[in-house]
């Protein structure tokens, strides 16, 4: 059964320095709240994987919590560049980081494979690509039956995933509504599993195919509302485009992002995850 | 009456007159989205658009920031979790175009989306792949639009993030259940199509107004110009109303959010 925790409980227990990471949300419900909490109890040296890792894990990296950064798409999305990730690889500001790039095929189906307990994951990729060639973890089989090349890359198995969702009820039971991206994928995948949640209600309101997650695959719930901001929570607020664009200017300076950090982050309460 | 319109709108309408009605098109974000939104609301109003954020089948008012706005998903038929996107809709042979933008192209319509220089030392660091290496060879057909200059059309990419036809042009020779790749490149110059033996990208069209000396020009290789070289016809009045409201409209709304 999951535990209601705080979010600085839950994190304190589950994020160990040096763990593999996983805080899934695509575009959608990227558990921010969760991420300062991570940032602010001063984790190091964590294996960070996202598909994208978006202003979330830019804020992560400049914050120095990671050492590893596994990833598929590293942008921010309809601005340009992750200037904290940029920085990170290019001069090794504030520490050196090590990439690890895929496709997002790649990246969905090792999630997927993940949670269906699978060492690896089979698909029809990377062909032609020269991605393999600087990734050591992306391989090639033969298909046993018809003889096809395809690709194959070891399956994400984090120690911890995080992910932010609507609401939960008095059970633990987390109900995701929208684009649903890898996040229940992330959470059967990982060794335990923290969910951030908008709030706690009587009843769900799930119907009959909705993406539910039962209380006794999760670890721990915590309760951060706006915990999504400046990305969304479907049915509740929308995303902050405005805060997207003006991050360029927030990351692009060491200082200029220091001050952020300060102020928003190690000067915030622990339940905030919006400052747009 | 001659109309006026900008480059990037010709490009834009040329793109977008570049999808049929009917066709499911994988889209990318930026210009590919601006072009297939303008196809569905114009000539190909069934088109189908699928997002690999998982929304299939989705009619977005303003155009997306983010590959995953909400409007996405508000507007789309259904939204699927994203390993069923790539697994069973591009995997699964469901898509006959995907619309990619790219940072480099060579003349074998290789993209790269990863880095500018060496790997270990990179100049630039660009996102990376993201859908865009399976899209490629997934989709029945590619279409690929962007702007034309000397530093987006290099000779040999710095890395292939993407397979267009391979470093030699052979890249999906004798590859089982491959799409068709790269058929047309769609710029605010001209429009390329392969060379159906070598793959070389070669100038069919010139929009407008452009001369060949400005293709050449704004092109890092030695570029060829099919014998029967067409003119792009204009955009119309309609298309052009059209896309400056989808425009005026997105900016409306992403201002205020």
């Amino acid at each position: 059964m999951s535990e209601f925790l705080s979010l600085h409980d839950a994190v304190a227990r589950y994020v160990q320095d040096g763990a593999t990471v996983a805080m899934e949300g695509f575009t959608h419900l990227i558990p921010f709240a969760a991420g300062h909490e991570v940032i602010r109890q001063k984790k190091r040296d964590l294996t960070l994987i996202r598909m994208t890792p978006d202003i979330i894990y830019d804020q992560m990296i400049g914050a120095g919590c990671a050492k590893k950064v596994i990833f598929s798409w590293g942008g921010n999305p309809g601005v340009g560049s992750l200037h904290r990730l940029r920085d990170a690889v290019e001069k090794g500001w504030p520490c050196k980081i090590e990439i690890l790039e895929h496709s997002h095929a790649a990246m969905a189906c090792a999630f997927e494979a993940g949670a269906a307990g699978l060492p690896l994951a089979v698909f029809r990729g990377y062909i032609g690509s020269e991605l393999p060639s600087v990734n050591d973890q992306i391989k090639f089989i033969e298909c046993p039956f018809t003889g096809e090349r395809l690709a194959a890359v070891p399956s994400v198995r984090p120690d911890v995933s995080i992910i932010h969702a609507q609401r939960a009820d008095r059970q633990g039971n987390v109900l995701v509504e929208g684009i649903v991206g890898v996040q229940k994928e992330a959470v059967l995948a990982a060794k335990h599993s923290i969910v951030t949640v908008e709030e706690i209600v009587d009843d769900l309101g799930a119907t009959p195919n909705a993406c539910v997650i039962p209380s006794w695959a999760i670890s721990a719930i915590a309760v951060a509302e706006k915990g999504a901001l400046p990305s969304y929570t479907h049915g509740y607020y929308g995303r902050s485009n405005r805060f997207y664009k003006e991050w360029d200017a927030i990351a692009r300076d060491r200082d200029t992002f220091t001050q952020w950090l300060d102020n928003n982050v190690f000067n915030a309460a622990d339940n905030v995850g919006g400052q747009a | 009456m001659s109309l006026e319109y900008t480059s990037s709108e010709m490009m834009s309408v040329t793109a977008a007159r570049a999808l049929e009605n009917g066709m499911t098109c994988f889209v990318g974000i930026g210009l590919p989205s601006e072009a297939a939104n303008l196809a569905r609301l114009t000539h190909a109003p069934d088109v189908v658009l699928i997002y690999e954020s998982g929304t299939l089948q989705t009619k977005p008012d303003i155009l997306p920031l983010s590959i995953g706005d909400g409007e996405l998903c508000e507007s789309a038929l259904t939204t699927v979790a994203v390993p069923e996107m790539f697994r069973y809709w591009l995997q699964g042979g469901k898509v006959d175009v995907g619309f990619l933008g790219t940072a480099q192209i060579d003349r074998f319509a290789n993209l790269n989306t990863t880095l500018i220089g060496d790997y270990k030392a990179p100049k630039v660091r660009l996102p990376g792949g993201g859908g865009a290496p399976e899209i490629a060879t997934n989709a029945g057909e590619v279409f690929i639009t962007l702007k034309h200059s000397k530093r987006a059309f290099v000779k040999d990419v710095d890395f292939v993030t993407t397979l267009g036809f391979g470093r030699d042009g052979k890249g999906r020779d004798n590859v089982p259940n491959i799409g068709k790749g790269p058929t047309r490149v769609i710029t605010d110059l001209c429009v390329m199509k392969p060379d159906p033996g070598s793959k070389e990208l070669v100038v069919v069209s010139l929009h407008p107004g452009v001369s060949r000396e400005e293709v050449i020009e704004a092109t890092g290789w030695e570029v060829r110009f099919a014998e029967q070289l067409e003119s792009t016809p204009e955009p119309s009045a309609n298309e052009l109303e059209i896309l400056r409201e989808l425009k005026a409209r997105t900016e409306r709304a992403h201002a205020d959010a």
